[in-house]
């Protein structure tokens, strides 16, 4: 149990120390760094590479956005496997829809009630 | 008169009858605190929109400034103003209830001394007998212009400066009037320099460059040593754009070092606000000079002062497109004895 | 460029502009990033474990936990917490899907004095938009290619 946790802690934290080289090294701005998460995740995946990272960190390889891209991915292979060519459109979408709708949900609620405060 | 390069001598030499700034809440917590003349603790300033506040800060400046000269509206002849707002929105907002000839100028952080320049110059040639010349700044309409949202949690860079939230204003009137006040003898206008810096977040060594260049050309063409001034005072450098002004200045062979301040140094404490390299934005110059280094004029304890705001003049969509930042820099000299 | 007084090139004085500005502590941010990127995922993970331990399929019990972080980090920044947390945490706060709530609802906040529909609505997206842009674009590819190569084996 507590192995599995250090597993999860271990690789969900070199995946943010990546992002963080990234941003003090190379002046990428966030929103870049996010883009090159999920399309590193995405790619990863493709290769099979990411898959093996998830069932040994479990949610440390999820959690961060790159997971988002795997999850992408992943989700149009499974689509596809089971409808044929629609499934590239629908497998991505279907696979992830949970998280966008609730981010735009809490997004738009959580914004409705929020005041900028000076940092 | 024109002299040398780029200088222009005003014979008539204006005087600086009266100043006034406003500060925000972190800038009333930094080491200047007691020389601003209002405080503004509420970062909205009773309005609904940081615009707005801002706005209403370039008013309230503007207000107390000619009341503190005690000054109706109805005898300013112009008004010089400008902010960092997309069309200058906070000046041309404030200025509409003000039925005053208005000039809307856009210099980025150097608008403080482009609008003191062309208000002295209004004066001085005897088109104006009061002129106002007033900018502000606002670090939450600033950030949402030309940065991240504010409650996005991001890093800021050790080379980052923070925008000022404040405002400043002067009110300029002929030699002839009756009150003992500051001249303003000679006005340099810069020439645009572009090094080639990209960052956005290392505004201070853009801008470095283009103080070198005014700074220089304005004591070539005056036939002045830096030990002249009593001070030079630069805008928004930072830390590290001081540093590398003095340090161009020097391989040039002029030693600025021991004269010079920067607004955007002295208006916060480093070590207590965590504001990385320091202030910038058009209200740094505005009030810091306004409050602090006009204070010291008037009580006499300094005489001669060349003040030069420091522009960067890129906007996010320039940026965006891989342009680098090209700066500016104006100075004015202003002095009690003339 | 007319700016003979100073002898310097461009490309010189960006290279000395280099060597003076101070660096990012770059030791004490990876030690943070990795702290704070870690804790949410320990998060993420623990969630997960407790929706499976109520016989949850391992899926949905992930999904749950996604949509809770995702409501976490829009509630911490609705709160103005999850701009100083970045601060300190640089990466560790941007990377987790935490982070992309963050970026939806701070924008959202920011649009919001522009109205609630070209304002707040067609702004959200601002920052988190490319995101999805790129990683649903990526997707598709790679599944096209995917499904080509499968019609041949």
């Amino acid at each position: 149990m507590l192995m599995e946790y250090l597993k999860v802690f271990l690789v969900g934290g070199v995946i943010c120390s990546i992002g963080q080289i990234l941003i003090d090294r190379t002046k990428l701005t966030p929103a870049r760094i996010m883009v090159v998460f999920v399309l590193m995740g995405a790619i990863l995946t493709a290769f099979g590479l990411y898959k093996p990272l998830v069932e040994f960190g479990g949610a440390g390889a999820t959690v961060p956005i790159s997971g988002f891209g795997y999850t992408l991915v992943a989700g149009v292979i499974e689509e596809i496997d089971k409808i044929g060519f629609l499934g590239i459109f629908s497998g991505g979408v279907k696979a992830t829809a949970s998280g966008i709708a609730a981010a735009i949900v809490f997004g738009y609620f959580a914004a409705l009630v929020a005041k900028p405060k000076l940092k | 008169m024109k002299i040398g390069k780029q200088t222009i001598k005003l014979e008539n030499t204006p005087k600086i009858i009266e100043t006034c700034s406003v500060v925000g809440p972190r800038e009333t917590e930094g080491p200047l605190n007691i020389y601003f003349d209002i405080h503004i603790d509420d970062i909205f300033y009773g309005e609904k929109t940081f615009e707005k506040a801002e706005s209403k800060m370039l008013k309230t400046c503007v207000d107390n400034l000619l009341s503190k000269a005690s000054t109706d509206k109805e005898h300013i002849d112009y008004i010089f103003a400008g902010d960092l707002l997309n069309q200058c929105i906070a000046s041309g907002y404030c200025i509409r209830d003000l039925n005053i000839p208005f000039f809307g100028l856009y210099g980025a952080c150097s608008t403080f001394c482009e609008s003191m320049i062309l208000a002295s110059l209004f004066v001085n040639s005897n088109y104006a007998s009061k002129a106002v010349a007033a900018t502000s700044s606002h670090f939450c309409s600033a950030e949402r212009q030309f940065r991240m949202p504010l409650e996005h949690g991001n890093q800021k860079t050790p080379t980052a400066q923070v925008t000022v939230t404040a405002a400043g204003s002067a009110l300029i009137m002929s030699k002839d009037t009756n009150k003992k006040a500051p001249h303003i003898t000679y006005v340099t206008p810069g020439k645009i320099i572009d090094m080639g810096i990209t960052d956005m977040t290392n505004m201070g060594a853009a801008m470095a460059p283009a103080v070198f260049d005014t700074v220089t050309t304005h004591l070539q063409d005056t036939g002045r040593s830096p030990d002249y001034y009593d001070a030079i005072v630069t805008g928004d450098l930072g830390i590290l754009g001081s540093e590398i002004v003095c340090d161009l200045c020097k391989d040039y062979g002029v030693d600025i070092s021991k004269v010079h301040k920067d607004c955007g140094v002295l208006i916060f404490d480093k070590d207590k606000q965590d504001t990385h390299c320091g202030g910038s934005g058009c209200g740094c110059c505005a009030s810091v000079f306004s409050g602090y280094f006009f204070e010291l004029l008037k009580t006499n304890k300094i005489n001669k002062v060349l003040l030069v705001a420091t522009g960067a003049l890129m906007s996010t969509v320039a940026t965006q497109q891989g342009e680098s930042i090209p700066s500016i820099a104006h100075a004015i000299a202003i002095e009690n004895e003339v | 460029m007319d700016f003979e007084k100073l002898s310097m090139t461009n490309e010189d004085y960006i290279n000395y502009v280099q060597q003076k500005s101070k660096k990012s502590p770059i030791f004490k941010n990876l030690a943070l990033a990795f702290l704070v990127g870690g804790l949410f995922c320990i998060l993420g993970q623990a969630l997960t474990d407790i929706f499976e331990y109520f016989n949850y399929e391992k899926k949905v019990a992930s999904t749950i936990a996604t949509i809770i972080l995702v409501f976490l980090g829009a509630f911490l920044t609705s709160i103005n917490v999850y701009s100083k947390l970045g601060k300190y945490a640089g990466a560790g706060s941007i990377v987790p899907i935490t982070g992309f709530s963050n970026s939806i609802v701070a924008t959202a906040i920011e649009y919001k004095s522009e109205g609630y529909i070209l304002g707040l609505g067609a702004n959200m997206f601002k920052v988190a938009g490319p995101v999805i842009v790129y990683g649903i674009t990526s997707s598709v590819v790679i599944g096209f290619f995917y499904w080509l190569i499968k019609l041949f084996i």
